[in-house]
């Protein structure tokens, strides 16, 4: 039996979570207010909340000044292209750790787990002059690569969480029907796995569209996705705010959109199902 | 059961992630164990020389090592703090009855969703600009006088930005815990008698202490290579104020092109790392099992 809060109480929860929550979200709120803002106002003492002359003069100015268009796609090639490929190997791996798992199973993924704790940095040289020495730098190809991989622990180990967590009995009874390994996996288990592949991919896809390590050291221009775009605003000549707020709102908007759903992915994948 | 077939097809299967994940982790590992002991500038090609272990004496002597070191365990300590002890109080605030629950904690997840390169401008820009940022007119309104945040405390102004990004994952991740946690638990404890001062200290905290242990062991390996905030707000300085290991790594790659004494640098960042991993992995390898 739960006990109902008194209506004072859930006034006074109500209340202070509503200011928790605006306060943290508030940062994002003043930088789309600012894009909608003239220079001159953006930069302005005492600054305007609401009742400024709302215009949308900057998002266009961003396109006309410094092709935001590549660099989106650049982001999407770049993040799509690792999710996918991880996807592609991860998936055949996942599968066999969850449901024919050998005694190294364990060894196998907590290796796995070890890699992504590698820090970055750690390889910048090696990684940056071998892309040099094959022309890789400043390339999709190149940051697809090394994002798949530096993905690729996290993507086995949320798939594998998943898998597991499909009933056994199913393949049983399957395998008494008679149905093969082959029928199985297109009957049985893809069904099954569906959701959990969908939501790998969604939180791996933020996770690379967020990246800023590699993009940053191995990227200038052709291949630059909007991480490295959004940082030529930290120039001093850049210093545009309601033009650096545009093109920030444009870059993070469809991707918060994305992570608002895989919420519970979140937590599941960056803790390596140490909580649900 | 696993057949011998079933066995062998799983082997096959697994095969090219691991073989994968091997090949990203050895060859440039050992190419950067190689190049540590070299004397190697990019900047003087073909001079290479063999030079043992000087590159890690002149690194791990280097007065920018130890400034990094403490800038590193600042940062990471700082963030630490902030986020568990906010993210706990945000996390039970939540767990309340909220009306619009759902609502306010996408407006609590959000800025994890924001690319560090955009956090990073704008609270630079926005928020912490001496003159015309937000936090400037605040301090102004209120008869204080503003801070020059990345002159005056460049490392507090990186610590409050990354800890902005962290808060939502720690918030998101004790939340979760904490619906888990049985209400009828914590009923039980009331009936017994217990306050609510000592349900939140003996049931609550006691239940969050694993989470609170995932959320530190994860935030300590990301936060010991932030560098994305580094590189667009303060490069690093003024002098070596911001400097991180991570950041100082990369200073003497590519910007001064000595791929020796960065690559020491990179392997002292990988030891650091992987004391916490170790633990990190057998906190997951015991939860596996179970």
């Amino acid at each position: 039996m739960a006990r109902q809060p008194s209506p004072a109480r859930v006034l006074t929860t109500t209340v202070a979570a509503w200011i928790v929550g605006f306060l943290i979200f508030f940062p994002i709120l003043w930088m789309v207010l600012t894009s909608f803002k003239t220079e001159l106002e953006a930069f302005s003492t005492p600054p305007s909340f609401l009742f400024f002359h709302w215009t949308t003069e900057n998002y266009a100015a961003v396109q006309g000044r410094s092709d935001y268009v590549h660099h989106a796609i650049n982001s999407i090639v770049i993040a799509g292209g690792s999710t996918l490929i991880a996807m592609l190997i991860a998936i055949p791996a996942a599968w066999s750790m969850a449901f024919a798992p050998s005694p190294r199973t364990r060894d196998i993924l907590l290796w796995m787990l070890s890699t992504k704790m590698m820090p970055p940095v750690g390889v910048l040289v090696p990684i940056y002059l071998i892309y040099r020495n094959f022309g890789l730098l400043d390339s999709r190809v190149g940051l697809v690569a090394v994002l798949c991989l530096g993905n690729l622990p996290i993507v086995v180990w949320m798939l594998f969480t998943y898998f597991k967590e499909i009933p056994k009995d199913i393949l049983e009874a399957a395998r008494m029907d008679g149905a093969t390994i082959g029928k199985e996996l297109v009957y049985v288990l893809t069904p099954m796995a569906v959701p959990g592949i969908a939501s790998t991919l969604l939180l791996n896809f933020i996770l690379a569209w967020n990246e800023a390590f590699w993009t940053l050291n191995l990227s200038t221009s052709q291949a630059a996705p909007l991480t490295v775009f959004i940082a030529s605003y930290s120039s001093p000549e850049g210093l545009f705010w309601a033009k650096l707020s545009a093109a920030s709102t444009l870059a993070i908007a469809p991707i918060l959109v994305l992570g608002w759903f895989s919420q519970r992915q979140l937590v599941r994948g960056l803790t390596f199902g140490a909580v649900k | 059961m696993a057949t011998e077939q079933t066995r062998g097809l799983g082997r096959i299967l697994i095969a090219p992630a691991v073989i994968a994940l091997f090949v990203w982790m050895i060859v440039p590992l050992v190419m950067t164990i190689y190049f540590s002991t070299l004397d190697y500038n990019l900047l003087n090609p073909g001079s290479e020389s063999f030079v043992g272990l000087e590159n890690y004496f002149y690194f791990l002597t280097d007065p920018a090592f130890l400034a990094s070191l403490q800038n590193t365990l600042v940062l990471v300590g700082s963030v630490l703090a902030i986020t568990v002890v906010v993210g706990t109080l945000v996390a039970l605030l939540l767990d309340q009855a909220v009306i619009g629950r759902s609502i306010v904690r996408l407006m609590v997840i959000a800025p994890f969703f924001v690319m560090p390169t955009v956090s990073a401008l704008v609270w630079k820009n926005l928020l912490m600009h001496p003159v015309s940022g937000l936090f400037a007119w605040i301090a102004t309104s209120l008869g204080l006088r503003p801070i020059d945040w990345f002159a005056e405390a460049p490392l507090l102004a990186i610590i409050l930005i990354v800890a902005w990004q962290w808060l939502p994952f720690a918030t998101l991740i004790l939340l979760t815990a904490l619906q888990s946690l049985d209400e009828e638990q914590k009923e039980a404890a009331e009936m017994d008698g217990a306050r609510a001062f000592s349900t939140f200290f003996h049931i609550t905290l006691q239940h969050l202490a694993r989470p609170i242990t995932v959320v530190i062991l994860i935030e300590t390996i990301f936060l010991q290579t932030v560098f994305a905030e580094i590189y667009v707000t303060t490069g690093g300085g003024p002098g070596l104020q911001t400097t991180n290991i991570a950041f100082l790594i990369y200073s003497q790659a590519l910007i001064q092109f000595d791929v020796g004494t960065a690559s020491a640098g990179g392997l002292v960042a990988v030891v650091l790392a992987n004391i916490v991993a170790f633990f990190l992995v057998r906190i997951v390898g015991r939860n596996l099992e179970a």
